[in-house]
């Protein structure tokens, strides 16, 4: 039976989605990542769903579930490189999944979680220097 | 029937001559069309209708034998609509082959007052026919002209320009309607990822009134542009606008917005960690301090 990939990566977890989500699939994927993030006392969770074109209300929830289990658990979640096409689906069904935290790519992902993002350096800096 | 082929067909040559007189009266327009180009037109029309005439009768419009004079006249309304041609211009061009038409019809019958009124009514019933052929191609291809130009003014009016590495900015000019939302939303949204831009600024300076529609419009393509990891700056808020929002009860508080697009740029740089600084720091310190001496 196929299964996605839950890969360790020092304190985050990366999964990447490539496949055609199913529901069962997804209700296995929720398993596997709360299990894994106990298992290793992961702090985030990126979810790559940049091959994912095909999106329905289901699979909108199971981010959000993901997301807010992750968190319950004390990791945070990223979901990275969301299609346009994706994107408008979402929305058109009505789940802007507002406790999910986005970004661009993996890597803008990775450096979100690891709180390393030189903008924010950058910023507490600036707010810093002005105070 | 078979009255108005043969007068047709013995006489087309005279018939074209007296059309070309009967359109330079009215409604030749030189400026358009050349003499020889018209000529050639009326010629082959002419030709054509004798061959529908005399295979399917002049009623049959429809019929397989009117094929070529159909075709033909659609071409000729089409380029005609395209040249600039008016409707009533473009109709009269067939209808002016009436009066010809009906000339040779009283010359072949004379006193015979049966034939002759047979024969005219068959006449006018093509020729209308012609005419409502003519005119609606001329519509049809007038229709296709506008929603081209639609379309096109859709894809003019949505420009995603970048400001800098990283920051979009998507000048929205005129009303946001649905169609247009979607057209606005795909192309950030493709551009967000093709530049792979974090910030993305959307200005409606050119926006001329923003109700709860147009705003849940543009929640829409923010939120889209959030679930992709973006962020969306709203730029261009005019005084009228910001009253507007607030006495509709619009909701945009989850959202960052600015009166000015350079403010939201300036805002985005420094979100993505930049800085604009002077180039010759002296002279702004000293200015600086000319300033709050002053104020003091």
């Amino acid at each position: 039976m196929e299964k996605i990939p839950v890969l360790r990566m020092g304190p985050l977890l990366l999964i990447t989605i490539q496949v055609d989500m199913h529901d069962k699939l997804a209700l296995q994927l929720q398993d596997d990542v709360t299990h894994r993030i106990t298992e290793h006392g992961s702090t985030g969770v990126l979810i790559d769903i940049s091959s994912l074109e095909i999106v329905d209300s289901f699979i909108g929830r199971m981010l959000a579930n993901i997301a807010a289990m992750s968190r319950v658990l004390g990791a945070d979640t990223v979901v990275v490189g969301m299609q346009p096409a994706v994107a408008i689906t979402l929305v058109e069904l009505g789940m802007s999944l507002p406790g999910v935290r986005t970004a661009l790519s993996v890597e803008a992902g990775m450096e979100l979680l690891l709180g390393t993002v030189a903008e924010d350096a950058n910023g507490t800096d600036n707010e810093r220097s002005e105070a | 029937m078979n009255d108005l082929a043969e007068i047709l067909a013995e006489n087309t040559e005279s018939i074209r001559k007296q059309w070309i007189a009967e359109m330079s009266k009215g409604v030749e327009r030189a400026d358009l069309i050349s003499k020889a180009e018209l000529e050639e037109q009326s010629r082959e029309i002419l030709d054509a209708i004798v061959i529908g005439v005399k295979t399917s009768g002049p009623t049959n419009t429809g019929a397989a034998g009117w094929d070529a004079a159909r075709e033909l006249l659609r071409q000729i309304s089409a380029s005609r609509a395209r040249q600039g041609f008016s409707t009533i211009e473009v109709a009269t061009f067939v209808l002016s082959l009436k009066q010809p038409v009906f000339n040779q019809i009283r010359t072949a019958f004379k006193s015979d007052q049966d034939r002759t009124f047979t024969a005219i009514w068959a006449a006018t019933e093509l020729l209308d026919r012609l005419a409502l052929i003519t005119t609606e191609s001329f519509m049809t291809t007038r229709e296709e002209l506008i929603s081209r130009q639609q379309q096109e003014l859709l894809e003019l009016s949505t420009p995603v320009v970048k400001l800098w590495d990283g920051i979009l900015a998507l000048p929205i000019i005129g009303t946001l309607d649905s169609s247009r939302t979607q057209v606005v939303m795909e192309s950030l949204l493709q551009t967000v990822v093709a530049t792979n831009s974090k910030y993305a600024i959307i200005d409606i300076t050119g926006v001329p009134t923003v109700d709860t529609l147009v705003a849940q419009h543009l929640l829409k393509t923010i939120t889209a542009a959030r679930l992709m990891g973006a962020e969306c700056i709203i730029s261009g808020v005019r005084p009228q606008i910001a009253q507007t929002i607030v006495h509709l009860g619009i909701n945009l508080e989850d959202v960052t917005t600015k009166a000015k697009l350079s403010d939201a740029f300036a805002l985005a740089l420094d979100r993505s960690g930049r800085k604009v600084v002077n180039k010759s720091a002296a002279p702004a310190s000293s200015l600086a301090n000319l300033v709050t001496k002053r104020e003091r």
